[in-house]
């Protein structure tokens, strides 16, 4: 089998793989060497579905022996299988980076033969890299579930950052779909890079030099819509991540059935883009606008507004926080305004230092006014003319469309964004009326 | 103050300089600063401003002293923005700078405080963009790539493509601007270059390419299938100068085409992870 082949089974199988980031290590290479990571990433290209591609993303090998049932590369899955060498693994990577495709590596794999065994050729892979060619450009490796911990610890040194995917929210759904791993299989390592990087960080302290583990920290990746999970239950999983388990980041993938099974949902559902977005934006807002899980959604509401963003829900719920003066506010309210981001809530303060802001100044600062508008104050005063009832501000928000879908009785299914498949034609009528009325 | 006399200074930053001596040395305000290559007739009379090493430099080390750290950074990137008239907005904003001190650089209501800003935000967002799109090609051990970019852009990358390359000998040719960045080995500088034309690809270099180009084309998550994001992230005028578009061989049905614009509408952002 020629590279071309390989390149193309393995790049195939990987790409469900949601992760594609190169942010949170600063480095230049050293003398002799190649490569440096920027802290904030690069993107080298986007693929015709939008996704930025910034790593060479691929798995070592795609000969697998486990058997979980959404997974492409399961044992029972009829496909073609071949395996990279560690030294054409890394002989490709140099030839993408020097030529600037890419900005490193994200490698993967499947399981062959064992845990230890595949955790060993990634090490050979990047050992490779980082000593041979003395490359300094970025490397996400996936922690094999089931490896030791030796290995792992080994692997982490090498790599900027690394992964276990969750896979899904919840115990259930696990067992379900994914009989040989466990709860404990995915926390155990997840605990494990954890520890090593908190561990490193007082080697650090001490010795400037000691190698440093995974540096750009740990994300996972989890699979929406394969299973009945909720959007609460998913969104208070990540929070519980992020806090117990210091992940950089979550990434969501809304399911896309690539393989027939009597247990998920047929070939040719569409993916829940949708609501894939609304947990993105979500997640924002705990990472960066400090919220909590519980303010997004509640046992009583479970799944987030198909109409409005998750931070304009919270907001026309808690029409008793606003207005918000924009001229007075601290920063953490200001970034409780839709409409109003880390960038704009950065610029408002900066600005209102020399000068009282005016409406009209809001829209230099890259404040989206027609949101903002029904939220916000410049001196005691509102923008004239606007009705302040949480219906009306609704309909002002709506887009022409999603009030045409709203208006009209249309079925569900003939949006051009499913929002779920299971549990029938995603949110009911009544539900939605539900959300909108006061 | 008069307004009625517009400068035309020889191009050069250092130039620059010499126009914001001049409007304060004749107590007036230009009513443009000119360029050689601006080819504008007014009514309006011109006055050749000559660069002068001494005026530039008292300029320039005032810059720091009154108007803060953070101004001669500032207003070297907004003279390499592609901003019609950034001459004279430069030229307005250290007046700004001079009355106000360093709280000019939180004037971002002020209209000229505001454009400069947003044409500086231009110039970083269209240098971070090619730090990732920039492809090189081999040369017999030397790499080379081709961009055309709006802004003056090389200054900001000659940092980003040392670090990343320190061993390499490597060439950026910016059409759009005849210049080029050159470096090797702790050593770089940016020329005036008119034609460049690229030898052709060997074997191994084609390879590599063609290997790249099927990448492109199999990470795409056909169900995913989304256009409009990939463009808004992606904008096409960076297309031409890229591997996986441009190149002569065949790049399959994936390629854009007219029939994509069908299925266009109702695509979602896809948050981009950093």
């Amino acid at each position: 089998m020629d590279l071309f082949d390989k390149l193309k089974i393995l790049t195939d199988a990987a790409k469900y793989d949601v992760a594609c980031t190169s942010s949170g290590v600063d480095r230049a290479a050293g003398r002799g060497g190649i490569g440096s990571a920027e802290a904030c990433g690069i993107c080298h290209t986007f693929a015709a579905d939008g996704r930025c591609v910034s790593l060479l993303k691929v798995l070592m090998t795609n000969k697998c022996v486990y058997d979980c049932r959404y997974c492409v590369n399961r044992r029972s899955h009829e496909t073609p299988r071949t395996e990279f060498s560690p030294r054409e693994l890394a002989d490709l990577t140099i030839g993408f980076y020097r030529r600037n495709y890419i900005e490193g590596l994200f490698l993967s794999s499947g399981v062959l033969r064992n845990p230890d065994y595949t955790c060993e050729r990634m090490i050979e892979t990047l050992r490779i890299l980082r000593e041979d060619y003395r490359f300094c450009g970025y490397i996400h490796a996936k922690a094999i579930p089931g490896a030791d911990r030796s290995l792992i610890e080994r692997l982490g040194l090498l790599a900027d950052r690394m992964s276990v995917n969750i896979e899904l929210p919840s115990h259930q759904s696990l067992s379900l779909l994914a009989p040989d791993k466990s709860k404990v299989s995915i926390l155990g390592p997840m605990g494990g890079i954890r520890d090593g990087i908190r561990q490193n960080r007082t080697e650090l302290v001490r010795y400037r030099h000691a190698p440093k583990f995974a540096p750009a920290g740990q994300s996972t990746q989890m699979i929406v819509g394969a299973t009945p999970d909720t959007d609460y239950r998913i969104l208070n999983l990540a929070q519980g991540l992020y806090r117990n388990y210091g992940l950089k980041r979550v990434f969501y993938s809304a399911y896309l059935p690539v393989v027939e099974n009597s247990l998920l949902p047929a070939v040719g559902t569409k993916p829940p883009l949708l609501r894939e977005h609304r947990l993105y934006q979500a997640d924002w807002l705990l990472r960066y606008y400090g919220f909590s899980a519980d303010e997004l959604l509640d046992p009583q509401h479970q799944t987030f507004n198909p109409y409005v963003d998750p931070k304009c829900n919270w907001a026309l719920n808690h029409m008793e926080a606003f207005p918000v003066e924009v001229n007075r506010a601290p920063r953490e309210l200001l970034l409780r305004v839709p409409g109003i981001g880390v960038t704009g809530a950065k610029r408002i303060l900066t600005a209102r230092r020399t000068a009282s802001l005016r409406p009209e100044d809001l829209k230099k600062l890259g404040v989206v006014l027609k949101r903002a508008q029904y939220f916000i104050t410049c001196n005691g005063r509102s923008v004239p003319g606007l009705r302040l009832t949480r219906d009306s501000i609704l309909r002002a928000l709506l887009s022409a469309r999603e009030l045409d879908l709203y208006s009209r009785d249309l079925p569900w299914e003939d949006a051009p964004q499913q929002l779920s498949f299971f549990g029938g034609p995603g949110p009911e009528r009544e539900e939605v009326r539900k959300w909108l009325a006061t | 103050m008069a307004r009625d006399v517009i400068y035309r200074y020889d191009g050069s930053f250092e130039g620059l300089l010499c126009c914001v001596f001049e409007s304060y040395d004749r107590r007036e305000i230009p009513a443009a600063v000119l360029s050689p290559d601006d080819v504008q007739t007014t009514l309006i009379p011109e006055r050749e401003i000559v660069a002068d090493a001494a005026k530039a430099a008292r300029v320039a080390a005032s810059i720091p002293r009154k108007i803060g750290a953070g101004a001669p950074g500032f207003v070297r990137r907004a003279f390499l923005t592609c901003l019609p008239g950034k001459e004279r907005e430069i030229l307005l904003f250290l007046r700004l700078g001079y009355r106000y001190g360093p709280q000019v650089m939180n004037l971002l209501t002020n209209e000229t405080v505001h454009t400069l800003s947003r044409a500086v935000e231009f110039l970083d967002r269209e240098s971070h963009l090619l730090k990732g799109f920039i492809r090189f090609s081999e040369f017999n051990g030397a790499l080379a790539a081709e961009i055309e970019p709006k802004n003056f852009v090389l200054p900001l990358l000659a940092p980003h493509f040392r670090a990343r390359f320190p061993e390499e000998r490597f060439l950026i040719f910016d059409r759009a601007h005849g210049a080029a960045l050159v470096c090797q080995p702790h050593r770089a500088a940016i020329l005036p270059v008119e034609g460049l034309e690229l030898p052709d690809p060997d074997e191994r270099e084609r390879e590599t390419r063609a290997l790249w180009r099927l990448y492109y084309r199999t990470v795409e998550v056909e169900g995913r299938h989304n256009p409009v994001c990939r463009r808004s992230h992606m904008p096409k005028r960076y297309w031409n100068c890229m591997t996986e578009f441009c190149d002569s061989e065949p790049t399959g049905s994936k390629n854009p085409t007219p029939k994509d614009k069908g299925r266009e509408k109702g695509g979602l952002p896809f948050i981009c992870g950093f």
